[in-house]
């Protein structure tokens, strides 16, 4: 009997038939691909993606230099050096991060007392050498200036968790 | 000999020990902040709060006597609820400010709040702030971290012996800083930093330089004097950062002194990082090898007696071994480890500390001779006004030479030689407080040394310790404090003139002369260098200081951070100190320059490793067998009676913040130089 109907299925080509009514039904479903990189998909205000340091409202930067970040950091990716400024308060003369070696774990900005060093929304920051992903002291308040706002609002809206 | 039960643990203390010192013994921990071995009693801060069987409310243990029978708990629940209670005040007006603390990381207060504390705050008020204090160039203050414990007013009270710090106001408005808006005038002042048990005091140089957690800890030995200070080297990367005290009761006991800690930025300036040969009149940068070809060009063939060598006073005795066998190689009598010209030596008991810097605690009188100890070794000078201070008996000082700034009571008897003569022949009225000690001792400083008539002198002091009784079998109160570090190492190596032998002066001198063609300095800059324009100089140092600017060929050595190295100190304890960084550029540690050179030269010395170089260094003397211990000297006859001449003993210590080629590169030095000598010259004048 099995062979028979085998042998009739396979004539009436019904596989073919009901793979393409799947075919047909998606047809009438909303797309779930998105049309990268002109659409872009929900992140969670965890997301850890590229640092960025962080001012304060009236511009006085806040990593006050407590080298937390450093000592927790697993990769061993944060660099500090740090000096009395000219007004005596504690600030890092030199704040780097390897991109290359970071695991994006989260950490640093975890130990940070000041929500100065934060793990941003951006993860599109491939660049075409290795030393572009250095990231030193300037390029990290830069990162901080372009995203504040986001930064902001990620800060506040993960602030009832914390 | 109290026994008390500690947690169910019977101890049995040394009558006068406190509760805390049983908890100890029993290998309980009590956590406290006011409380210090080496400080009087306060019971302040209440944090070592014990329950005890019988008392109605809980006892601080640091100020309880220990008695017989006594029953303690330090784990029950009424313990823990103290300590709690007490974390909570502390925490009061203690700010949150860790991150930018630098004590953080070895905070007492923040290691005992982890242990002990509630873990929050009900305090909702405002916190107390209080106006920083000036304190001169090194010690830091935030006083609004401070807790009260006083440790720093207890510590310039009874061991530094400046009663600048105090207690101004009570309750929480109370203050702790100077009454008088004053820098702490003190050689010791830095180890208020290490007292401090919260970030109130800190380190003014190394602020905000590092965390705790960063360093490489090394064990090191000091070389700005000769006390041989027992210290840690903190370093980061290539980097000596801060130099810590280690505890070693013979010696330093807890403290370091301030240049001790703090000539160490002076390593980051002026160094020599790599060989310069003099080229027509002026220092070309060159490698290993020219530099070496530059010196065989002029030594080989030269008759050993045109050849000098003199070693400086920060010279690890390595490498001190290792040019006194190639100086014996080339056959050079000429050698000297006393750039200062003392010409002291001879039997090892009339150029040691005999009595060991502890015995100061055993004796009963001193004589002070030609010393200004507290800026030649402000270490011994504590332990001086330690014995002052302890209750087991008068403790009577004379001073002659100098008339200078003890931080103890003494006896001021006269400048010179005539006044120790006079001590001699009982006419003075110390001769009587000497008859009556048990256990005088006399101490001769480099003032009285470095003279010409530096025989008569020790003849002198000699005679003083057999008239009045400093010699006996056990007790030995004959010593001489010296201000570097190399020296008793160099002597007891015997790196001094050998048969025919020509000594610091004289090589000098001859050199001047035209005599003596080479001269090798191994670290010596505080000799004449005018006198050596005509002859060949190889320097070999860490340092660009006096000797660089005069040599024709050098070689860069190893600062004492940078080498393994042995030192003797005044007492003749001879004591290993580790490498804590690389020496910097092209240096090299020092023994195996002059092992290289002497390839070079072609009179290959018999030894290429360290061991080696240490058991030469035992052959040469016995000393160096046994490290860390004093070697009994045998007590001899030396110094030659004759006529001493009249002026008055000046100690070789002008400026203590500047005394040796780090010392004088560092930037904190010239600090201190500026607001402590300079004011006090300032005050001469007016």
């Amino acid at each position: 009997m099995s062979f028979i109907d085998r042998t009739a299925r396979s004539f009436l080509l019904v596989e073919l038939v009901s793979g393409m009514a799947l075919t047909l039904k998606y047809m009438f479903k909303p797309k779930v691909t998105l049309n990268y990189p002109y659409e872009k998909g929900p992140l969670s205000p965890r997301f850890r993606g590229e640092h960025a340091l962080r001012r304060y409202p009236n511009g006085e930067e806040r990593c006050i230099a407590c080298k937390l970040c450093e000592a927790i950091c697993p990769a061993q990716a944060i660099t500090i050096e740090v000096e009395p400024r000219t007004d005596g308060s504690r600030r890092t003369t030199r704040y780097d991060i390897d991109m290359t070696k970071c695991i994006y774990c989260g950490f640093c900005e975890e130990a940070c007392p000041v929500d100065a060093i934060v793990e941003g929304p951006n993860f599109e920051f491939a660049t075409e050498n290795r030393e572009e992903l250095l990231y030193d002291k300037d390029k990290l308040l830069a990162n901080g200036e372009r995203w504040e706002a986001e930064l902001a609002a990620r800060l506040e809206a993960d602030a009832p968790y914390r | 000999m109290p026994k008390l039960t500690v947690d169910g643990i019977e101890v049995e203390v040394e009558a006068g020990a406190t509760v805390l010192q049983a908890c100890e013994e029993a290998g309980k921990e009590i956590p406290r902040f006011c409380y210090h071995e080496r400080l009087s009693i306060a019971g302040n801060c209440r944090m070592c709060l014990v329950e005890m069987e019988r008392a109605p409310k809980p006892v601080a243990s640091c100020a309880m006597p220990a008695a017989d029978g006594m029953v303690i708990k330090t784990d029950s629940d009424l313990v823990k609820k103290a300590r709690t209670g007490v974390m909570e005040f502390l925490l009061i007006n203690h700010p949150l400010d860790c991150p930018i603390c630098d004590q953080g990381g070895e905070c007492d207060l923040q290691d005992q709040a982890m242990a002990y504390g509630c873990g929050s705050s009900r305090y909702a008020e405002k916190k107390r702030a209080v106006k920083d204090k000036e304190l001169g160039p090194i010690v830091k203050t935030i006083m609004t971290r401070c807790i009260h414990c006083t440790r720093c007013v207890r510590f310039s009270e009874e061991v530094a012996g400046v009663g600048t710090m105090g207690a101004v106001y009570r309750g929480e408005d109370t203050e702790v800083g100077p009454y008088i808006e004053a820098s702490i005038n003190s050689e010791l002042s830095g180890n208020l930093i290490d007292l401090c048990p919260v970030g109130a005091l800190t380190s003014k140089p190394y602020a905000f330089t590092a965390r705790p957690w960063e360093l490489k800890k090394t064990d090191s030995i000091d070389v700005m004097d000769a006390v041989g200070s027992n210290i840690r080297v903190d370093s980061r990367g290539s980097e000596v950062l801060r130099v810590l005290p280690r505890t070693n009761d013979d010696v330093n006991e807890e403290w370091i002194s301030d240049k001790t800690r703090y000539a160490i930025d002076g390593l980051k300036r002026q160094r020599l990082d790599r060989p310069y040969v003099r080229v027509n009149g002026k220092l070309q940068a060159v490698s290993w090898d020219e530099a070496f070809a530059a010196i065989k060009a002029k030594v080989s063939g030269l008759d050993g007696k045109k050849i000098a060598a003199i070693a400086g006073d920060t010279v690890d005795c390595e490498s001190m071994t290792a040019l006194k066998d190639l100086m014996g190689k080339l056959g050079s009598p000429n050698l000297d480890c006393r750039q200062d010209g003392s010409k002291i030596g001879g039997p090892r008991a009339s150029y040691i500390f005999n009595s060991t810097i502890s015995g100061i605690d055993e004796a009963d009188a001193c004589l002070i001779v030609g010393a200004n100890i507290r800026a030649e070794a402000p270490i011994i000078n504590s332990r001086l006004r330690k014995r002052w201070r302890s209750t087991t008996g008068d403790f009577k000082v004379g001073i002659i030479g100098e008339s200078w700034d003890t931080t103890f009571k003494h006896d001021y008897l006269g400048a010179g030689a005539e006044t120790l003569s006079a001590v001699l022949d009982g006419k003075s009225e110390f001769a009587k407080v000497l008859e009556a000690a048990e256990k005088p001792m006399i101490i001769i400083g480099m003032g009285a040394l470095n003279r010409d008539d530096r025989d008569a002198v020790l003849a002198t002091a000699r005679a003083i310790a057999d008239k009045f009784g400093m010699v006996t079998g056990e007790w030995n109160g004959f010593n001489v404090l010296h201000t570097a570090a190399s020296r008793v190492g160099g002597l007891d190596l015997g790196f001094v003139p050998g048969e025919g032998g020509l000594a610091t002066n004289d090589i000098l001198d001859a050199a001047a002369k035209g005599d003596v063609e080479v001269v090798y300095l191994l670290g010596a800059d505080e000799i004449d260098m005018s006198k050596l324009d005509k002859a060949f100089v190889v320097y070999q140092g860490a340092m660009g200081d006096a000797g660089a600017q005069a040599a024709d060929v050098i070689l860069p050595g190893a600062a004492y951070t940078e080498k393994n190295g042995t030192y003797v100190n005044t007492e003749g304890r001879a004591q290993q100190g580790w490498r804590a960084v690389f020496p910097v550029g092209e240096a090299k540690e020092d023994w195996a320059i002059v092992r290289a050179l002497s390839g070079a030269l072609g009179q290959v010395l018999p030894y290429d490793s360290l061991d080696a170089v240490r058991s030469r260094m035992v052959e040469l003397s016995p000393v160096f067998a046994s490290l860390n211990a004093v070697t009994k000297a045998e007590w001899a006859d030396f110094g030659k009676a004759g006529d001493m001449k009249p002026e008055g003993f000046a100690t070789p210590v002008r400026n203590f913040y500047m005394t040796d080629p780090i010392s004088r590169a560092s930037v904190t030095m010239a600090k201190c130089t500026e607001a402590f000598v300079k004011d006090a010259a300032a005050e001469k004048v007016a």
